[in-house]
């Protein structure tokens, strides 16, 4: 059974942190970075089934100009609008980084400003090492990788100095039962990561279909469990209850296009002379969805991490067992 | 305890990562060419040589020519259509043809003269074409709009350049022989071509009526190659004597 309603811990009182004053603007902007940050990943998907990923063949410049807007036509207009979003999220970025610095009291967030601020330069190189070297399939589905890793960092940031968060005291929830809910959201965020790499390979030209095809089950299986613990066991938890069931609707949208995906490029595009505008659409929506799904699956995890600390037994010998807050 | 958790799914992530990086690194590492070895070549004696000629059909239901959209950029004009398998009247064009195997070690230098590549009407012309290593290829821009020029070599190194509408043409060569590197525009992603660098001049590639020829081999017994870029390769063995002029002819299936 779980215990309700006792009071937080040292540890969790540091991560919560209830010492910095919400800042409506710092989390606005936050919010804005994640909502660019989703619009920079379709516009990266579109680049990837436009085929238009070496339209413009250098980097850092464009045409071998930094500024210049070249002529708006074919893969440039996908590629280009590309650069330029990211780049807009990388001076964003930075300003976030800053503003958290100086704006918010806890530590742990200025330092996080900070791992954002690396993780879109990190996205940039990728991205430029990945033209330079003519999409070779690990460089581009790292940057995959880290891109969707970005948005969850942005989401994150989101979170973290949103009113609920820093000015509510967390109702919580003990958690008794093994596999821990904490255990069960690390877990599904690893067979994501698995999937999104798989999936990225395949994209890329680096491995076939099948590998992201068969660990599907594998993410719904371990998805499903986790969103059922945690709408059954939690459902008066809201702030664990809204990611879950997020989560489950998110899965269930992104094996739709799945399916979709495979249908408009593995077994209707096989032969086909260009992209065509259903498989365009099919695997932008999955790439979305996909990116969608890991950040509401972190978001899962944090706010498990939050309102459910994990009971142990304690063992005294001659005793009986009882549950203590980790 | 949560530390080690993390530590538990991560790591093994990041050792994938890194393990398919070196992968990739392996298999670009991997190309070399032979050099001939054995006695000396035999000069080749211009009274002697023979040729071989011969059509190349297609059996079945010729696939169509899908049409091209190209609404994408407006400055490409005109009606274009897949080239994929181009069939005129159950004969098969675009195939290319080239002496694989029976030449020894003999050995054979660049010619001077250039092979050009055009992109007009946002595509490329000719769709296949063949080049002996280390002989000029210029690739023009005729459209009123830029173009990306990607060769993806896997022999050979590859590259990406832009080109802007009448630039001067970009002039590259191939040094490693390689059959079908394809040259790709990702500005305009339907256009497509394929150049083959061989390593001596006994090619061709078959003409809108299936139609090749192959002269100036000295005699002997040679692995006549035909490559076509969808339907695959298929070997043909033939003994020329001297002054021989022989056909070969052979067909594709339709898949
Ligand atoms: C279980 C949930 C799934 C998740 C989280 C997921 C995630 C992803 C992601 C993130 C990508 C793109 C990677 C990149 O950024 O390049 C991708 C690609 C792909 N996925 Fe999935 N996937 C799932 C299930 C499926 C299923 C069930 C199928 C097919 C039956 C499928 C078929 C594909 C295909 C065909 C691609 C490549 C799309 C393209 O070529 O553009 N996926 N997946």
């Amino acid at each position: 059974m779980a215990a309700r309603g006792r009071k937080p811990s040292f540890e969790e009182l540091a991560l919560k942190s209830l010492s910095t004053p919400y800042n409506a603007a710092h989390h606005r902007f936050a919010v804005l970075i994640a909502c660019i940050t989703f619009c920079l990943l379709v516009a990266g998907a579109l680049v990837t089934s436009n085929d238009a990923g070496l339209s413009v063949p250098d980097w850092p410049t464009s045409f071998g100009s930094l500024y210049k807007i070249p002529r708006w036509v074919g893969g440039v207009r996908y590629e280009h609008s590309h650069r330029m979003v990211a780049e807009f999220v990388g001076l964003l970025t930075i300003i976030l980084a800053v503003w958290t610095w100086r704006a918010d009291k806890r530590r742990w967030m200025k330092w996080l400003g900070v791992a954002a601020l690396g993780t879109v330069i990190a996205q940039g190189v990728l991205g430029g090492l990945t033209v330079l070297f003519y999409l070779p399939p690990a460089i581009s589905t790292s940057h995959a990788a880290v891109g969707q890793t970005f948005f969850c960092i942005a989401c994150a940031i989101a979170l973290f100095t949103g009113r609920g968060w820093v000015e509510d005291a967390p109702q919580t929830a003990m958690d008794t039962q093994r596999p821990t809910l904490i255990t069960l959201t690390l877990l599904s965020i690893f067979v994501l990561y698995v999937q999104l790499v798989l999936g990225a390979m395949f994209r890329h030209h680096g491995m076939s279909w099948w590998p992201h095809v068969l660990n599907a089950p594998i993410v719904a299986i371990v998805l499903t469990w986790t969103a059922i613990r945690a709408m059954t066991q939690y459902s008066k938890i809201e702030a664990v209850q809204r990611p879950a069931i997020l989560m489950l609707g998110l899965l269930i949208t992104q094996l739709c296009l799945g399916f979709l995906a495979f249908t408009t490029r593995v077994a209707w595009g096989k032969d086909a002379v260009q992209p065509e505008t259903a498989m365009i659409a099919s695997t932008v929506a999955h790439v979305a969805v996909g990116a969608l799904l890991l950040a509401a699956t972190v978001i899962l995890a944090i706010q498990v991490w939050r309102h459910v600390p994990v009971a142990h037994e304690e063992k005294v010998p001659g005793a009986e067992p009882k549950a203590v807050a980790a | 305890m949560r530390l080690k958790l993390l530590l538990t799914f991560f790591v093994p992530l990041l050792g994938f990562c890194v393990l398919t990086a070196c992968n990739q690194q392996k298999s670009s590492e991997q190309s070399h060419a032979a050099t001939p070895s054995g006695p000396p070549p035999v000069p080749i004696d211009p009274a002697t040589v023979a040729s071989v000629s011969g059509t190349v059909h297609f059996d079945g239901t010729a696939p169509e020519m899908v049409p091209i959209d190209m609404s994408n950029d407006p400055a490409c004009k005109g009606d274009n259509k897949a080239e994929t398998v181009v069939v005129n009247s159950g004969k098969l064009a675009n195939v290319f043809v080239y002496v694989k195997d029976g030449l020894g070690n003999r050995t054979f230098p660049a010619p001077a003269n250039t092979v050009v590549i055009d992109q007009t009407g946002c595509r490329y012309r000719p769709h296949v074409a063949g080049v002996m290593a280390g002989q000029k290829l210029d690739i023009r821009n005729d459209d009123p709009t830029e173009h990306n020029v990607h060769a993806i070599g896997m022999q050979n190194a590859q590259w990406n350049e832009s080109q802007m509408p009448k630039a001067t043409p970009i002039e590259k060569s191939f040094d490693r022989p390689e059959i079908m590197l394809p040259i790709k525009c990702n500005q305009h992603p339907w256009m497509k071509m394929y150049v083959n660098v061989v390593a001596s001049p006994f090619y061709a590639v078959t003409d809108a009526d299936g139609k090749f020829e192959i002269a100036g081999l000295p005699p002997g017994t040679y692995t006549v190659a035909f490559v076509q870029e969808k339907l695959g390769e298929q070997d043909q063995q033939i003994t020329l004597g001297a002054k021989d002029k022989k056909t070969l002819d052979i067909s594709y299936k339709a898949q």
